[in-house]
């Protein structure tokens, strides 16, 4: 099989989708507004403030020369200006983007422990009481929403039980900047007090996060196993012999968990989403938080770079679940070979 | 040519499949549990302002002296900072999230389904490239922050929120036809009608459609929740429903303000929006069921 040609060929329609995306994120910039030089300047901003501002934006020349100048800043990575923190809008998204994909990488763990936990044990023992626990458990996990649960988190853990931080990201003195990723750096430069403060302050975002998804996971993987109980192949392996667990570990679990792969998948990129609301409640200083900032002040050039770049992470995290899939499955990369 | 088959056979037939269905979907308990909790829901929404112990709290009012009350017998769930009774204001918003959901779904589910049907019928034409791909451009991103992003452009109100959410939403329609009309162009059902020279219109409408009311249903239902989930979202940070009205986001982010002393002001909108996803969750796994081939 060639993983490489069913890769690169995700990867085109990808960067056709990027480019999709970056169309209708230009007209939502520059088109939706009305006048984008007005709105940067302010309402009080004298005419020939906003005449300059449109001959620097270029806004005067027809619609497709803009589009094509304005991918050519970002090419060079120039995503302009942001009138919100009143510097250029790349050191925003750098500043910004390591404190979030922290949090999103933690909350992905949680994600999958607690989906890879919860669903099996209920599929192992479907319909009986762990099963029902379980069950249920995940229907209160998937009705609230994150930003419920973060409230709720806050709430209890924090004013009820006060182990964790209310809010913010560091009490200590941070440590030293070398990739951007503090826990990385506080490891690298040995500064474990710092590590494990700022696990503590992110435990509570990174479950309000991973909770309505764990359980999504954990419902997605019991269903498939309980499907897949009924196959003649279970009941082939069982006959023979086979011990009960080895059969539920390697053949029910398997093909069972591939489905709830892909949900994985989407549901950690859509975290980038509901971390826009989780974050607010946490005042955790990332790239969601900064992106809601930056739209409540309707910083034009902020909001655009926030969108096309949880796009691109979106579609890599796409292409990467597209893989591992293809590579659990053998079916989807015979059915390409078959094509 | 058209072969007619008697009446009686037809509706038979129609009726003893519903009847299956009916004892299909009614096995699990979970099912019946969320069609009543959705039943209700909807009542609520209907009969709002006749139930609610405080109809004139809906809006704007003020009433100092209550102000911040928890939870008593005049006020079941407490009142919010403006001595507004929280259990009425619940209710209008069950009002305001459903007539939300209904409009949304109506706007995005008809063109998405169209579409889909479309790009699945021509499969492997311009067609299906140009649809398919422009709905990859909108599923891009998470749905949430597209729609934040345009509903901070623009002004807020819930008709732009709506617009916002309806923009993002009717790919997911697309592909679910679109899976289900291009699995389907190679049956005989559809070759034999185009070799009777059936139009393509008669066989993506009355041949292929048909077939898609299972999921459809399933994904309707499930989305009714999500969709009154990204509403409540929107209208937390301040970008859907703008204050004084009783919508169940704007309300949990109001109470966060007064959170740990005065906890009733979020925490019963917070539940309200729970039992809503929760009861579609239930109807849409049970629709499901009532859908699936073999009784399990």
């Amino acid at each position: 099989m060639k993983l490489s040609i069913y890769v690169a060929r995700r990867t085109i329609y990808v960067i056709f989708t990027i480019i999709g995306l970056s169309i209708f994120v230009f007209i939502l910039a520059r088109v939706l507004p009305g006048d984008p030089a007005r709105m940067m300047a302010g309402s009080t901003a004298p005419e020939y403030i906003v005449e300059r501002l449109r001959e620097q934006l270029r806004l005067n020349k027809p619609l497709y020369e803009q589009y094509f100048y304005w991918v050519m800043d970002i090419t060079r990575f120039d995503l302009g200006y942001s009138i919100y923190t009143r510097r250029s809008v790349t050191l925003d998204v750098m500043q910004y983007l390591p404190i979030s994909l922290e949090l999103i990488f933690l909350s992905a763990l949680f994600e999958i422990g607690g989906g890879f936990i919860l669903g099996p044990i209920a599929g192992r023992y479907s319909y009986k009481w762990p099963d029902n626990f379980i069950r249920l458990l995940c229907y209160v996990g998937i009705s609230l929403p994150a930003f419920v649960w973060a409230i709720i988190l806050q709430l209890v853990f924090t004013f009820w039980i006060p182990v964790f931080p209310t809010q913010g990201f560091l009490d200590v003195a941070p440590p030293a900047h070398l990739t951007g990723l503090t826990m990385l750096d506080s490891l690298i430069s040995g500064r474990f007090d710092a590590f494990v403060d700022v696990l503590k302050h992110m435990t509570l975002p990174a479950l309000a996060l991973a909770i309505p998804a764990f359980t999504q996971d954990a419902r997605i993987i019991r269903s498939g196993m309980v499907e897949n109980k009924e196959k003649d192949y279970i009941t082939m392996a069982l006959s023979r012999g086979l011990p009960e667990w080895v059969v539920t570990s390697k053949y029910l679990l398997k093909p069972s968990v591939i489905p709830a792969v892909t949900v994985m998948g989407l549901s950690i990129a859509s975290m980038m989403g509901n971390a826009f609301l989780v974050e607010t409640v946490f005042s955790w200083p990332g790239f969601s938080k900064y992106g809601m900032n930056v739209m409540m002040n309707k910083d034009l050039n902020a909001i655009v770079a926030v969108v096309l770049i949880i796009g691109v992470i979106y579609a890599v995290l796409n292409i990467v679940v597209d893989v591992i899939v293809a590579y659990l499955d053998p079916r989807i990369r015979l059915v390409e070979k078959g094509e | 040519m058209k072969i007619k088959l008697p009446q009686k056979l037809v509706s038979s037939a129609l009726l003893e499949s519903a009847r299956l269905r009916w004892f299909k979907f009614r096995k699990n308990l979970l099912s019946v549990v969320g069609l009543l909790i959705v039943i209700g829901v909807i009542l609520i929404a209907l009969l709002g302002p006749y139930i609610a112990p405080y109809p004139e709290h809906a809006g704007f009012y003020m009433n100092l002296q209550e102000s911040s009350m928890p939870p008593s017998l005049e006020h079941l769930f407490g009142t919010d900072d403006f001595g507004r009774d929280i259990l009425s204001r619940v209710i209008f918003g069950f009002q305001y999230s459903m007539l939300m959901a209904v409009v949304i779904l109506l706007l995005v589910i008809p063109p998405g389904v169209v579409l889909g049907l479309i790009a699945g019928y021509y499969r492997e034409t311009w067609v299906d490239q140009v649809v398919m791909r422009v709905s990859d451009i909108f599923i891009a991103v998470p749905p949430l922050v597209l729609a934040l992003a345009i509903c901070s452009v623009l002004t807020p109100s819930v008709f732009n929120a709506m617009m916002a959410v309806s923009l993002m939403w009717w790919p997911w329609y697309s592909r679910l036809t679109y899976s289900v009309a291009s699995a389907l162009k190679n049956e005989y059902f559809v070759q034999a009608s185009e070799t009777i020279g059936a139009s393509s219109l008669h066989i993506i409408f009355r041949e292929i459609l048909p077939n898609c009311w299972g999921p459809l249903l399933t994904k309707i239902t499930l989305d009714v929740g999500w969709v009154i989930l990204i509403g409540a979202a929107l209208s937390f940070v301040g970008l859907g429903a703008q204050p004084p009205t009783a919508d169940l986001g704007t309300m949990v982010a109001e109470g966060g303000k007064f959170m740990p002393e005065s906890w009733w002001i979020s925490l019963f909108p917070a539940l309200a929006i729970a039992t809503i996803i929760l009861g579609f969750n239930l109807l849409g796994d049970g629709i499901r069921d009532m859908f699936t081939e073999e009784v399990r």
